[in-house]
C-alpha cells in the first residue's frame, strides 16, 4: 500500500515533468512572444535594442536551454515573475487556486450527495415515477450548456428576485462569511446542477446492477429489510466502479470551472490561466496549466486508493 | 411414519408470470410435503421450475411473478402473508442455500460479518457476541482456523469452504426448513461429497427438514428420503427414494436414472433423453413429457395427465406409468 | 471420412509431453518488495497421447489440470520441458503451422462463443484465419458440421443467445471440428450440463471420434463421465502426476489412493444414503506451499512415515507393468 502510493508518486512527478516540458514546448509555439508586446507598446524600440532585451531574457537561446533554465529556477522554487501582474507566479496563483478549489470542492460533494440520493431513488423501482423524474433531471443536467444555465441563474436570482448577487467574489468592504457566501452560491449551484446529471445517471446504472445480484438475492433470503439491503449490500458494491468515475471526473470539473469564472467574474483558475494565455504570460500559463495537470493526477491517484479501499479483491502493490 | 401435520404443505403452487400479454406459468400446480427432520430430494432439468418452486417458499419470487395455492409452514398458511411477516420467516425458521457460492456471497463484506448478520437481525444479538457466534458456526461446519477466516472475504476461500460458509449462515439461526439449491453442483465431486456428509451430520444435530434441489439424480440419491421429479413445471412422479430407484414410474424419471454415467460400468452407448425441456412459451397440450416420450402415443397428446397413486406414497403422473 | 481407426498400442504418439512444467509468478513482486512467490501449477508432467485415443485428465480444482491443458492446446507456454506433435518439438513458429491440428473445447458454453456471432460465423472463424477454403466452400462446410453435431440447418443463422447449453456445447465441437484436427483438447466440456445433456454430448464425441479417428484430451474432475469415454486415464494431484493408466485396469482397481477416493467421491444410484466419514477429509493445498514428501499425504488415509519425508516415484504398480502410480504403498 505505502509502495504504491510512493511508486504512482514518482509516477505522477515523472509525468508532470514530461507536462511542463511540453506545455513549454507548446506556449513557445504561440504566436509572439513577451518582447513582441513589449515592443507593441514601445514604438521608440531599435533593433538593437530589441537584441539587447533577447539577450537579457535569454530569449534569444534554443527552447531546450531556455527549458532547461527555467527548470532549474523551478526546481529551486521559483517559478518566474508574472508579466501582465509584475508579482512573483506563485503569488498571483495562490488566491486564483484558493478560490477554484473551494468552488470545486463544495459543488463536488454537494452532486455527489445529489447523485447518491437521486440515483439511490430511482434505482429502487426502474421504470417507476421516481426513476422518470430522476432521468428527466439527469438528462436536463448532462443536454444543459453551462453558460446557459449560468444567465438563467443570474436572471433569475439575481436580476428577477434580487436575492443573491450577479457576479464578483465579495462586496467591496464587506469580507463577512455570509457575503462570501452570498457570492458563492449562484457558482456552486451551476457547477452541481451541471455535474449531478452525468454522476446521477453512473449512480443509478450501479446499483440496478448491484440489485440484480445473486449475492442480493442471499441477502433477501436472511429476512433483511429493503434499507439495510440497499444501504449495507447494495450501495458499498455500487461504489466501486461509481467512485472510480467520480474521482476522475473531478480533474474535468477544473474545466468546467473557467465558463463559471468568468459568467460570474470570480478570479479562478479556469480566468487565470485563459487570460494569461491571451495576454502571452508564460510563466503564469505554464505553471497554472501544471497545477491542473496535478490536480488531475492526484484525483486518479485518489481513484485508485478508493477502489482499492472499497473492493477488498483488488490489493494495491 | 407421517405426523398429524407436516413441517410444510405445499398444496396446488403456481407461479405466474405474464408475457407479452400471456400468463406462463413455470410453476404449476406443485402439490407435496414434508415432515420434520427429513429430506426431500427434488429433481429435474434446468427449466423445470424447481428453483422457481423453492423461492416461492421464501417469497422470493421477483417483482411481476404471481404466487398463487398454499405453503402450510408449520401451520400456518404463508401466501399472502404480509411482507414483514415473510422478512420474520427468512433466515430465521427457513434457510436457503444457493448453488454458486462466490456470487451468493457478498464480495465486499467479510464472511464473519455476513454470517453474524442474520443473528444481529433475529436473535436480536449485539454485533460483538453474533461474531463471536458466527466464529462457532465456522467452526462448526468444517472451517479450520475459524477466527481468522470470519474476517476474510469470498473470495480468499476456496469454493469448498464458501459452500460451508454459506450453509453456516444459512443454519446460524437453527431453521426448521433449509432449502438447498444445487448447492454442489459447482463443486468438485471430492468437495460434493463432503459437502453432503456436512448437510446430513448437521441435520441430525439441528433436526431440519432439507428441501435439496438438483438436476442430478445420484447426488440426491445420497441424501434424500423422498423424492419429486418435476417436469416442464409440473411434478411427474414423487415417491420414497429407495421405490423410486427400485420401481420408477414415468418414463422421464427412468430417463433421468439411465442417463446417469455410472462410474463402475462402461457403456458403448449412453442412453439419453432425445431433446431438451421445452421453453416456458411452448408447453404441449397434453403431457408436457410427450414430445421426448418413447411410450408416448395420440392420447398422450392431447390430454394432461394427472399426478396419481399407483402405490402407497408413490404418484406418477402418466397414462402409461409401470410399463 | 476416414474408416475407424485401428488403434495399436504401438502407434507412435501424436503428441508427447516431456518433464513439463507451468510455473506462475504471482503478482505482488514490485520494484519495493522481494521477488514474486511462485505457483507451480504444473510439476514434470510427461503423457502421450496416440492417435485416435482419449487420454482423461483428471483432477480437483487447482490440479493444474486446465493449465496443462492449455500447454498441450498450445495456448501456454511451459516453463520447463518440451512437447512434441507428431516428434516435432514445438516452438513459436512450428506452433503457427499446427495450429488448426489442435483445438480446444471450454467448459462455459456461454462465454465461449462470442455473442454477436451467427452461428454459421462462429464456425468458420477459424478457416477464415487459416484461409482454408473459399466463402462458398466454407459455408457448405458449417453446413455439413453443423449437422454432424445433430444441430438443425437453420441453427446456422442463428445467435448462441437462442440455444441452450448442450446445444451451445455442440456449436463449439463443430467450431472445433472445422479445421479438420487431429487433436482435441475438452476442458472440462460437460461440467456445465445437466446429466440428462451430459450424455448427449459424451454420445457425440464418441461418435466423432469413430468417424474422423481423432484423439481427444478429455480433462474432467468426474470419473463417471471419464470412464465411458476414456481409453487412458492421468490423474493430476497439485500438478502432479500420481497415476497413468489403462481405463479398466483404473476403474477395476485404482493404484493410488487418491484415484480411489476420487472414484468413491462419484455419487451412485442404489447406495441410499452417503455414510458419515467416507469422503475425502479436508482440500488440496495451496500450490504456493505444497507439503514435502508426497503431496497427497495430509489427506491420505495410508499415510506413514516415509510419505511425510520421501516423494515417491512414478512406477508400475505390482503386477501391471503399464499402470503407473507415485506411491509408496500403490495397489
Amino acid at each position: 500500500m505505502a509502495g504504491f502510493v510512493l511508486r504512482r508518486s514518482l509516477q505522477a512527478l515523472l509525468v508532470l515533468w514530461v507536462m511542463s516540458f511540453v506545455i513549454y514546448g507548446l506556449i513557445g509555439l504561440m504566436p509572439g512572444d513577451p518582447l513582441d508586446v513589449m515592443i507593441a507598446s514601445n514604438p521608440g524600440a531599435t533593433p538593437e535594442v530589441v537584441a539587447h532585451l533577447r539577450a537579457i531574457y535569454g530569449l534569444d537561446q534554443p527552447m531546450p536551454v531556455r527549458y532547461w533554465h527555467w527548470l532549474l529556477d523551478a526546481l529551486h522554487g521559483d517559478f518566474g515573475f508574472s508579466r501582465t501582474h509584475s508579482e512573483p507566479v506563485l503569488t498571483v496563483l495562490a488566491p486564483a487556486l484558493a478560490q477554484t478549489c473551494k468552488l470545486m470542492l463544495i459543488s463536488f460533494g454537494l452532486s455527489v450527495v445529489l447523485a447518491f440520493g437521486l440515483g439511490v431513488a430511482a434505482a429502487r423501482k426502474p421504470g417507476g415515477w421516481v426513476d422518470g423524474f430522476v432521468s428527466l433531471f439527469a438528462f436536463a443536467g448532462i443536454s444543459v450548456p453551462v453558460f446557459w444555465l449560468a444567465l438563467i441563474l443570474i436572471i433569475v436570482f439575481a436580476v428577477q428576485l434580487h436575492w443573491l448577487p450577479a457576479s464578483g467574489m465579495g462586496t467591496v468592504g464587506d469580507n463577512g462569511f455570509i457575503d462570501q457566501l452570498r457570492h458563492l452560491t449562484l457558482p456552486v449551484l451551476t457547477l452541481t446542477l451541471a455535474s449531478t446529471g452525468q454522476f446521477t445517471r453512473y449512480v443509478r446504472a450501479a446499483m440496478i446492477e448491484t440489485m440484480r445480484m445473486d449475492f442480493i438475492r442471499t441477502a433477501r433470503a436472511k429476512g433483511l429489510g429493503e434499507g439495510r439491503l440497499v444501504l449495507r449490500h447494495a450501495l458499498r458494491n455500487a461504489l466501486i466502479p461509481v467512485v472510480t468515475i467520480m474521482a476522475l471526473s473531478f480533474g474535468t470539473l477544473f474545466s468546467g470551472a473557467l465558463v463559471t469564472e468568468t459568467m460570474f467574474a470570480q478570479w479562478g483558475m479556469g480566468k487565470m490561466i485563459y487570460d494569461a494565455i491571451l495576454a502571452n504570460d508564460y510563466n503564469l500559463a505554464l505553471v497554472g496549466l501544471l497545477f491542473a495537470t496535478l490536480v488531475t493526477l492526484l484525483s486518479n491517484l485518489a481513484a485508485d486508493l478508493a477502489y482499492g479501499w472499497l473492493d477488498p479483491r483488488i490489493s494495491l502493490k | 411414519m407421517s405426523v398429524a401435520t407436516p413441517l410444510l404443505q405445499v398444496t396446488d403452487l403456481t407461479v405466474g408470470f405474464r408475457i407479452d400479454g400471456q400468463v406462463r406459468k413455470p410453476v404449476q400446480g406443485i402439490s407435496y410435503s414434508l415432515d420434520a427432520g427429513r429430506t426431500l430430494g427434488v429433481v429435474g432439468e434446468s427449466g423445470c421450475g424447481k428453483s422457481l418452486t423453492a423461492l416461492a417458499l421464501l417469497g422470493l419470487i421477483p417483482a411481476p411473478g404471481q404466487v398463487t395455492g398454499s405453503v402450510r409452514f408449520a401451520g400456518a398458511e404463508l401466501i399472502g402473508q404480509p411482507e414483514a411477516a415473510w422478512r420474520d420467516l427468512r433466515g430465521n425458521r427457513v434457510a436457503m442455500v444457493f448453488q454458486e457460492p462466490m456470487t451468493a456471497l457478498n464480495p465486499v463484506m467479510p464472511i464473519g460479518t455476513q454470517i453474524a448478520e442474520v443473528m444481529v437481525l433475529h436473535q436480536s444479538l449485539a454485533w460483538p457476541e453474533a461474531r463471536d457466534a458466527a466464529i462457532g458456526l465456522l467452526e462448526a461446519v468444517g472451517i479450520s482456523s475459524p477466527r481468522q477466516r470470519a474476517a476474510s472475504y469470498p473470495h480468499q476461500l476456496s469454493g469448498g469452504m464458501r459452500q460451508r460458509a454459506m450453509i453456516a449462515m444459512a443454519l446460524a439461526c437453527r431453521p426448521a426448513l433449509l432449502v438447498a439449491d444445487e448447492p454442489t453442483t459447482a463443486l468438485d465431486v471430492t468437495i460434493q461429497a463432503q459437502i453432503i456428509e456436512l448437510m446430513q451430520e448437521l441435520q441430525s444435530e439441528i433436526g431440519m427438514a432439507i428441501q435439496f434441489i438438483s438436476h442430478n439424480l445420484a447426488v440426491v440419491s445420497e441424501l434424500a428420503d423422498e423424492i419429486v421429479v418435476m417436469y416442464a413445471g409440473r411434478i411427474v412422479e414423487r415417491a420414497p427414494a429407495a421405490t423410486l430407484f427400485d420401481r420408477p414410474a414415468h418414463p422421464y424419471t427412468k430417463g433421468l436414472i439411465a442417463t446417469l454415467p455410472d462410474p463402475d460400468r462402461r457403456q458403448a452407448r449412453l442412453p439419453v433423453i432425445q431433446g431438451g425441456v421445452p421453453r416456458i412459451d411452448a408447453f404441449a397440450v397434453g403431457c408436457r413429457f410427450a414430445e421426448r416420450c418413447p411410450l408416448a402415443d395420440a392420447h398422450c397428446r392431447s390430454v394432461e395427465p394427472t399426478l396419481d397413486p399407483l402405490e402407497p406414497e408413490h404418484w406418477a403422473a402418466c397414462f402409461k406409468a409401470g410399463q | 471420412m476416414t474408416d475407424a481407426p485401428a488403434i495399436t498400442r504401438g502407434d507412435a504418439p501424436i503428441l508427447e509431453i516431456d518433464r513439463i512444467s507451468v510455473h506462475f509468478p504471482l503478482a505482488g513482486g514490485g520494484w519495493f518488495s522481494g521477488p514474486a512467490p511462485m505457483l507451480r501449477a504444473v510439476e514434470n508432467v510427461s503423457l502421450a497421447i496416440r492417435p485416435g485415443e482419449t487420454l482423461a485428465l483428471v483432477g480437483e480444482s487447482g490440479s493444474g489440470k486446465s493449465t496443462l491443458g492449455q500447454v498441450v492446446a498450445g495456448l501456454r507456454e511451459p516453463t520447463l520441458g518440451t512437447l512434441k506433435f507428431h516428434g516435432v518439438p514445438m516452438g513459436k513458429a512450428e506452433w503457427r503451422a499446427a495450429r488448426k491440428a489442435i483445438q480446444i473445447v471450454f467448459q462455459d458454453p456461454f462465454s465461449a462463443l462470442d455473442p454477436r456471432m451467427p452461428v454459421s460465423d462462429l464456425i468458420t472463424e477459424p478457416l477464415k484465419i487459416q484461409r482454408i477454403g473459399s466463402a462458398a466452400e466454407r459455408r457448405e462446410r458449417a453446413a455439413s458440421l453443423v449437422a454432424q453435431v445433430g444441430l438443425p440447418l437453420d441453427a446456422l443463422n442463428r445467435y448462441p443467445h437462442e440455444f441452450s447449453g448442450g446445444q451451445r456445447q455442440r456449436i463449439a465441437i463443430a467450431r472445433a471440428l472445422a479445421p479438420d484436427p487431429s487433436l482435441i483438447v475438452a476442458d472440462e466440456p460437460l461440467s456445465a450440463l445437466d446429466v440428462s445433456i451430459q450424455s448427449q454430448v459424451l454420445n457425440l464425441m464418441k461418435g466423432i471420434q469413430e468417424d474422423r479417428g481423432l484423439s481427444y484430451l478429455f480433462i474432467s474432475h468426474d470419473l463417471a463421465v471419464v470412464n465411458h469415454l476414456a481409453d487412458r486415464v492421468a490423474v493430476l494431484y497439485l500438478g502432479r502426476l500420481v497415476e497413468l493408466a489403462e481405463r479398466a485396469s483404473l476403474f477395476a482397481q485404482p493404484s493410488h489412493p487418491y484415484t480411489a477416493a476420487l472414484l468413491d467421491a462419484v455419487p451412485r444410484i442404489g447406495r441410499g444414503r452417503r455414510r458419515r466419514g467416507r469422503s475425502l477429509s479436508g482440500e488440496m493445498p495451496s500450490p504456493l506451499n505444497p507439503p514435502p514428501g508426497c503431496v497427497f499425504h495430509t489427506r491420505c488415509p495410508k499415510v506413514q512415515a516415509i510419505c511425510k519425508t520421501t516423494p515417491p516415484m512414478l512406477e508400475a504398480a505390482p503386477g501391471r507393468p503399464t499402470h503407473l502410480a507415485a506411491c509408496h504403498f500403490k495397489e
